[in-house]
């Protein structure tokens, strides 16, 4: 699936990625966690093609991200911001994007399952936060690509909606999916997270099962285990 | 040969055939076959009647008072051989003649008509094609030239003549003729005294009006048309120029108007409309520019080199390019109760006259008249910015040079 | 590309801004002609809007454009697009949809007056070519700028800086020098500082259309000799072009490399 050798990354004077090296093949749902800075988002949108490394390859499903987009076909991305043509409307955007992408597949499921039909004619701009976050969600979602990338996938939805997506979740990885999340939610990590991939001044941290990190800190509250590998610097797996 | 021509007519006479005494018939079916021979055989105060036809003929000599009459407009073709009609008597009258192809020289001035030291004559009705010089009047005194149409094809200055070409000759009036395609239309030299009124001088190759070292004289309602550089006046005095047309002189070297040396005259009432200079003004002291209207003109009004005590009163300056523009900061003129389209001032008071002074010199003019190249930038947002600020807060312009009392409204 | 082109064009099309756009042109063109029934003159007075406001609104617009859909343009980066082909699509879009704001705003009015029965149709085509090319080649330079910086106002501030060094400062530097060495043979020097900026050369082809060259004397003549032809046409309105492409293929370069 996606295979990452030796990833440098620099802004400016900003060292961000220092030599990461990563290799998912199994299907499951990956949190990338670490602190703020730690290079998170930089090691997503490198993935994505939108960062362009100083150093090093990665590779998606065998293609070389920096050779030709047509890699892409493949992910499923949730931007943590995400803002849309405001002159738009609901519909309008969910054709526009299966248009970019030549692909039309049914979206009325999903649609319903965040119940957006009442917002299918409305214009982007006047909807609040959350709803647009299910907009977002569904825009994701709905081309059934085998890997998606959810950047803050929880941010402005209601518990109900939080409930939904985790259910949704839940139904891809069982379709055989690999899903890599950021998030801040501890909780919601712990509970959806097969694997966890921590980050920490640009190097990975750690790697292993919620389970494992639990173990190795000796704790049995994730968010405790969290902060304890923080601390302890020469704890490599 | 006279004795046997009178035979005829006295024959003609009792046949009973209408022949006025005094008149000669020209006709290409006789009795007189040619002007030629009609104006030898012609006594003082006869009338030579041409009648339709074409007649082959140059060098006629009129050396007696005669009246030449042309009926349907008989044409004279000169077939280009020289001049065709010379007059050396007074009392001479021509009427209603075409005459073409004068013959082109570059040695002598052929013309159509040359009148040589005549007075009171009359040159009416006439039209003129191709020619050389149309009607030239060398020293002749009291006529009267009008109603003519005279239409060259005049391509270059040094082969071409002039339309009607005064040289030395006082009191005359020409009147409502017309002139086109030739160099100069209208060309007056050493002639005092002239009226010229009417005319239409339009699409020649130099000057519309062209006139040199004449005084007294004066030009009224005239329209000088797409000409080469426009009219020319120069070296003169106490010249009228009143509700004349000068339109659409545009071209690098083109004005409507320009007076060169000339003191002591009236501009009144004449509309200066698209010309490249509406007037070009070159050391003309005393001069009173009243009414005009000046009308997209690039420079309305262009002063050179100096000039003192002229005033500007009453003109409206409409949508110029540069309504005035001096080549130095000595100011002698006045300007006083004009309109000016780019005047932006307030009249609180509601006299009709505007509260704030205008200064028709942009600072833009000086630059230009200092290196003309910079006239690339024209309409630039640059040049308009510094027009502005100089306006705002005048720097570079002479303060002298407003108009104090600018109007609101165009005057009518 | 032509997607994107489509979208953003659809986008800006039912935007509040095309329309006060359009609006300002309508009264403008109206206004004018109301004022003054004379085409012609209409011509030459637009010609000073044109030459000044166009690029400004370009400027403005592409900027704003750029930094508002950035959001967009980073989920519009995760697809399976050419990253140069997002950003001329978006180009495009505010470019041709701002110059069809131009084309319709200034159309009307000149249309209902008896343009096209009037001797000013020439003029006026050239208007709206040389406004079409302002608006193209200014949204190109601002697009280029703000893509070079994240920060918005540091974006905004230096699309503004260009904008004022070609409308304003170009011109004054160009008097000066004009001025300083008058002594030396200038036009071809004049004639190649005019080809360089597109707001010059844009109004020197106007104003050499609507016969003012006479006003220019010598240089003038020399001038109207050069873009007067057809060849010198062909020049001009290929440096205008070359002001399209060049800062697209800077868009080209730079997005390559961009990090989003």
């Amino acid at each position: 699936m996606i295979a990452v050798e030796q990833l440098y990354k620099r802004f400016g004077k900003n060292e961000v990625l220092k030599g990461i090296d990563l290799k998912v093949d199994q299907p499951g749902v990956y949190a990338i966690l670490g602190p703020n800075g730690s290079g998170k988002t930089t090691l997503i949108k490198a993935i994505l093609g939108m960062v362009i490394p100083n150093k090093g390859e990665i590779t998606v499903n065998g293609n070389n991200v920096s050779k030709s987009p047509v890699y892409r076909q493949d992910i499923g991305y949730l931007p943590q911001i995400a803002n849309f043509p405001a002159n738009l409307t609901v519909k309008e955007i969910i054709r526009m994007i299966q248009d970019l992408r030549n692909s039309t597949p049914d979206t009325g499921q999903l649609i319903e399952w965040f119940g957006l039909q009442p917002f299918l004619d409305k214009k982007l701009n006047t909807l609040s936060g959350g709803t647009r976050q299910k907009v977002n969600l569904v825009l994701t979602l709905m081309f059934d690509s085998p890997l998606i990338i959810l950047d803050e996938p929880t941010s402005g939805l209601d518990p109900v909606a939080l409930l939904k997506l985790k259910r949704l979740i839940r139904h891809e990885r069982e379709a055989g999916k690999t899903i890599l999340i950021t998030s801040h939610i501890m909780s919601f990590v712990e509970e959806m997270a097969d694997e966890i991939i921590f980050l920490l001044e640009g190097r990975i941290h750690f790697r292993g099962s919620v389970h494992a990190l639990k173990e190795k800190t000796h704790t049995h509250d994730f968010e405790k285990a969290i902060a304890k590998t923080l601390t302890l610097n020469d704890s490599y797996v | 040969m006279i004795l046997l021509q009178r035979y005829i007519a006295f024959i003609f006479l009792l046949l009973g055939i209408p022949v006025t005494a005094g008149t000669l018939i020209v006709s290409p079916d006789g009795p007189v076959y040619s002007v030629k021979a009609a104006l030898e055989q012609a006594a003082a105060g006869d009338t030579i009647l041409v009648r339709a036809g074409v007649y082959k003929e140059y060098n006629l000599l009129i050396d007696k008072p005669v009246t030449l009459m042309g009926e349907g407009l008989p044409v004279i073709d000169g077939e280009d051989q020289g001049e065709i009609i010379r007059v050396v008597a007074d009392n001479v009258h021509i009427e209603g003649l075409l005459i073409r192809n004068v013959g082109t020289s570059y040695t002598s001035d052929h013309a159509a008509i040359r009148m040589v030291r005549c007075e009171n004559f009359l040159i009416k009705n006439m039209v003129f094609e191709k020619l050389f010089f149309g009607i030239f009047l060398e020293k002749s005194n009291k006529g009267i030239i009008s109603g003519n149409k005279i239409t060259g094809d005049a391509t270059d200055e040094y082969s071409s003549g002039n339309g009607i070409h005064l040289w030395y000759s006082h009191e005359v009036k020409v009147l409502d003729n017309s002139v086109e395609g030739v160099r100069d239309g209208i060309y007056l030299e050493f002639s005092d005294h002239i009226l010229i009124k009417d005319n239409t001088s339009k699409g020649n190759l130099r000057y519309g009006l062209h006139f040199m070292f004449s005084n007294n004289d004066t030009y009224i309602n005239n329209v000088f048309k797409d000409n080469g550089a426009g009219v020319a006046v120069m070296f003169s005095k106490h010249i009228k120029m009143f509700d004349n047309h000068f339109l659409k002189n545009w071209g690098t070297a083109s004005f409507g108007l320009l007076l060169k040396e000339i003191n002591d005259s009236e501009i009144k009432g004449n509309v200066f409309e698209q010309n490249t200079v509406g007037i070009n003004i070159e050391g003309s002291n005393r001069v009173h520019y009243d009414s005009n209207d000046f009308i997209s003109n690039g420079w309305a009004v262009k002063v050179l080199g100096a000039c003192y005590t002229n005033i500007f009163t009453r003109n409206n300056f409409l949508s110029n390019s540069f309504d005035v523009s001096y080549n130095n900061s000595m100011n002698d003129n006045t300007f006083h109760g004009n309109y000016w389209s780019e005047y932006t001032g307030y009249d609180l008071n509601k006299d009709g006259v505007g509260d704030v002074p205008y200064r028709p010199v942009k600072l833009f003019s000086y630059v230009v008249n200092r290196t003309p190249e910079t006239l690339v930038l024209l309409r630039s947002l640059f040049v308009d910015m510094i027009d502005f600020s100089e306006k705002v807060s005048p720097v570079f312009t002479p303060d002298a040079l407003v108009d104090a009392t600018p109007l609101i409204k165009r005057r009518k | 590309m032509f997607k994107i082109l489509k979208y953003s064009f659809y986008d800006l099309m039912r935007s509040r801004w095309s329309y006060v756009y359009l609006l300002f042109y309508l009264a403008l063109g109206f206004v004018l002609l109301f004022l003054n029934n004379d085409l012609s003159k209409g011509v030459i007075t637009l010609m000073n809007v044109i030459v000044i406001l166009v690029p400004l609104i370009g400027t403005i617009f592409g900027v704003m454009y750029y930094y508002n859909s950035r959001e967009f343009t980073t989920l519009l980066l995760a697809l399976p697009l050419k990253r140069f082909t997002i950003f001329i699509g978006q180009y495009l879009g505010v470019g041709l949809s701002l110059s069809f704001s131009l084309l319709i705003g200034l159309g009307i009015p000149f249309a209902s007056y008896g343009l096209f029965q009037s001797d000013a149709v020439g003029q006026f085509s050239l208007l709206l070519i040389t406004g079409v090319f302002l608006t193209l080649i200014f949204t190109a330079i601002s697009f280029s700028i703000a893509l070079y910086n994240d920060n918005k106002i540091k974006g905004f501030s230096y699309a503004i800086l260009l904008w004022l060094i070609m409308a304003v400062i170009y011109d004054g530097v160009f008097l000066m020098t004009l001025v300083v060495f008058e002594e030396y043979p200038l036009d071809n020097f004049s004639i190649l500082a005019t080809l360089l900026n597109p707001i010059d050369l844009s109004r020197i082809l106007i104003l050499l259309k609507l016969d003012i060259s006479a006003l220019l004397g010598y240089t003038g003549a020399i001038f109207q000799g050069f873009f007067g032809t057809g060849a010198g046409m062909v020049v001009s309105l290929s440096c205008l072009a070359l002001w399209v492409i060049l800062p697209c293929m800077n868009m080209y370069r730079k997005a390559r490399v961009k990090d989003f």
